[in-house]
């Protein structure tokens, strides 16, 4: 195997790992904090990537129509939480399902009401076209680095407002014991709306960022929805840290899966079997490793949760 | 004198009868109107529907009625709408379907129930081949055409080691088959993905990697979209040749933008075919549709043609339904491809294909435009499995 190869392919993990961990932050805190399980977090990752291309469209420009982008996903987070999920609370989980993923066919449906059937289009700026050679002989896209600082970034924030903050004090003590925090005569409901409001905005920065790269179309985040899953119960839910650990690790196995799989199969089987199960055994491994974790450690890496 | 009014009545009434009984021809439509595939039935719709516009509303002269349905891209849902449209809606004839998984699942029911299919887009081959019917009528391609088109062109052109790509399933391995058909250099690599996948920069590099000296993908819908712009990010466009079949299209330039500037693709249709049907076609949806048309709606326009056509060759008549699917055998339309619609034995088109190229066009607006024919009169390999009776 050439390692240079599978060094770039690391980067190209590291680079999916990140993405996912901007949808994972948000949807950890969700889940860990308010017990919801809140299957539209995928929707406004969609139109987090839709206002995207509407901002773009309407001031010409990628930073503008991302500082507007974020917000205004932020604004429809919030909406969605006053208006829907704040009935959901004490319902069940099964119930809580059932309303968000009403809530996913109701944003599928808007978005083509608003934009049409056909795919959008979102632009790199300028100045992070093209590729930069950070590997020999593998030029890599800037805006994939971009990607990658700006979730670096996203992560050190978080990391900074959950253990030097008082909101993030809350934010801790919220995910380990709900009951506990609103007895002690904190407004639980304010928490609420900003934890979902926070993921909300991460789930509109992620979208906004893979606009560029994927195809903005109604559907484009019940896909990613099931990684995202997969990432904070291997993380452990309500965990920021874990929901990062998780990401790169799902990111680098998915890719590196994908890249080496196939290879290393055509050296045992012949090479049509190799080429059809290649894949199919690739796209499984994420779901095997969460198996794996789970055995050990059944609340995932980093668990917070106390009874 | 009330005697004579009634007897007037009568005789008007009896003379206007069996006018009444062929006044009227329905027709079911169904295709993906819903989830990511929903363009290409919008497109494939309007197509059709602008058909029946052209001849002025009224398919063989009779006044028209189209049911459209959604089959939501789901085999058992097409199955459901299908047999409503037979059942409770009492169609004429069934057009339309965008996937050929919806196509093989409403197939048999539909015929059997003895109501004819006149595919506008999905072309399976067990439908060319063993499992033909004289029920059944195509009027876009084999789904193997434009794979095999392309993998001549490939050959032409000298390429010695191509990297082919397509997602995992049915019609990803049927589009390589196709283009090895012809194709006959190196296979630097046959790789096959996720259906649906999102990220392709680990392909992408392992492509790099092999160094090929072209590249051939099908990737169809938000697939495209996605790998398009990813291959093009990653700066291999100017290096490695981007060629494709379903993958760069109408219904995804939008969405890929610059990024598919350069690249190749084959089709039966182009919006630049010269001929009149193709002039008042393209000019026709513009103005109406106000976006461009893909081939999705060219071949949906000639679907409403052939329709047409046969209705009138048949007298006017559509009761009948296997005399009306014998008039379109010899009914002459004039298709969009320029000269008359050509029907193999197997009731598929006999047609060529041409080599397009994606730049911008004189607005500034990205077209996929003609470079020529590269499979001249070609029908399909399937045809000489097909028993037609």
């Amino acid at each position: 195997m050439d390692p240079l190869l599978f060094l770039t392919q690391a980067l190209n993990g590291l680079q999916l790992g990140i993405m996912l961990f901007l949808l994972a932050a948000g949807l950890t805190l969700v889940f860990g904090i308010m017990n919801l399980v809140n299957l539209a977090h995928g929707s406004l990752y969609m139109v987090g990537a839709y206002l995207m291309a509407a901002f773009q469209g309407w001031t010409g420009s990628f930073v503008l129509g991302l500082l507007l982008a974020v917000p205004a996903t932020l604004v429809v987070g919030v909406l969605v939480e006053l208006i829907v999920l704040r009935r959901l609370y004490d319902r069940d989980h099964l119930d809580q399902v059932l309303a968000t993923f009403g809530l996913i066919l109701f944003f599928n449906e808007l978005v083509r009401v608003i934009w049409g059937p056909a795919a959008l289009f979102v632009s790199i700026p300028k100045a992070l076209e093209g590729t930069v050679v950070i590997v020999p002989g593998a030029p890599y896209p800037i805006y994939r680095l971009a990607i990658i600082v700006v979730g670096l970034a996203v992560a050190g924030f978080l990391s900074w407002l959950v253990t030097r903050t008082r909101t993030g004090a809350l934010i801790r003590a919220g995910a380990a014991n709900r009951t506990m925090v609103a007895a002690l005569g904190i407004d639980i409901g304010l928490l609420f709306t900003l934890v979902f409001g926070l993921g909300a905005a991460l789930a509109g920065l992620a979208g906004a960022m893979a606009a560029p790269l994927l195809s903005v179309e109604s559907g484009m985040g019940d896909g990613v929805l099931i990684l995202t899953f997969v990432v904070i119960v291997i993380g452990g839910v309500g965990s920021i840290r874990g929901a990062f650990v998780a990401a790169v690790l799902v990111g680098v196995v998915d890719t590196v899966g994908r890249a080496f799989l196939p290879i290393l199969l055509r050296e045992i089987f012949n090479r049509s079997v190799a080429n059809a199960a290649g894949p199919a055994l690739a796209s499984m491994l994420i779901y095997l490793l969460m198996a794996a974790i789970l055995a050990f450690r059944p609340r995932g890496l980093f668990s917070v949760r106390n009874g | 004198m009330i005697g004579r009014i009634l007897a007037l009545g009568l005789a008007a009434g009896l003379l206007a009868q069996p006018a009444m009984a062929q006044d009227k021809v329905k027709v079911g439509f169904i295709a993906t109107f819903s989830g990511p595939g929903g363009v290409l039935g919008q497109h494939l719709y309007d197509g059709f529907m602008l058909g029946v516009d052209h001849v002025g509303g009224k398919l063989g002269g009779l006044a028209t009625e189209v049911v459209k349905e959604d089959d939501q891209l789901k085999p058992d849902v097409g199955l459901q709408v299908a047999k409503s449209l037979v059942e409770r809606d009492k169609v004429d004839i069934i057009s339309g379907i965008v996937f050929s998984n919806v196509m093989m699942a409403i197939y048999k029911p539909t015929i059997d129930a003895g109501v004819p299919i006149v595919s506008a887009n999905a072309g399976p081959s067990p439908i060319a081949g063993a499992q033909c019917s004289p029920m059944f009528v195509n009027t876009s391609w084999q789904n193997d055409g434009p794979h095999e088109a392309m993998g001549k062109h490939v050959q032409d052109k000298g390429f010695k080691n191509v990297y082919l790509m397509a997602p995992n399933y049915q019609a990803g391995k049927d589009s390589l088959t196709g283009f090895k058909r012809f194709y006959k250099g190196k296979v630097a690599d046959e790789v096959y993905t996720t259906v649906n996948q999102l990220d392709y920069s680990a392909e992408i590099a392992q492509l790099r990697a092999a160094k090929p000296d072209a590249v051939f993908v099908f990737y169809p819908g938000g697939m495209g979209v996605n790998f398009v712009k990813q291959y093009a990010q990653a700066g291999l466009i100017k290096d490695v040749p981007l060629f494709s079949a379903f993958t760069i299209d109408a219904t995804t330039l939008d969405a890929q933008g610059d990024a598919a500037i350069g690249t190749f693709q084959t089709a039966f249709w182009a919006f630049d075919l010269k001929n009149p049907v193709n002039d008042k076609f393209v000019s026709g949806f513009q103005a109406k549709f106000k976006y461009m048309p893909s081939t999705y709606s060219a071949q949906a326009y000639d679907a409403a043609l052939l329709i047409d056509a046969a209705i009138k060759a048949n007298g006017g008549k559509v009761a009948d339904k296997k005399a009306l699917m014998a008039a379109m055998k010899t009914a002459k339309v004039d298709s969009v491809r320029g000269g008359q619609l050509k029907l193999n034995t197997n009731n598929f088109p006999i047609q060529s294909y041409y080599l397009l190229e994606t730049a911008k066009g004189a607005d500034g607006k990205l077209v996929s435009s003609n470079r020529g024919v590269v499979l001249a009169d070609y029908g399909d390999v399937y045809a000489k499995d097909c028993p037609m009776k």
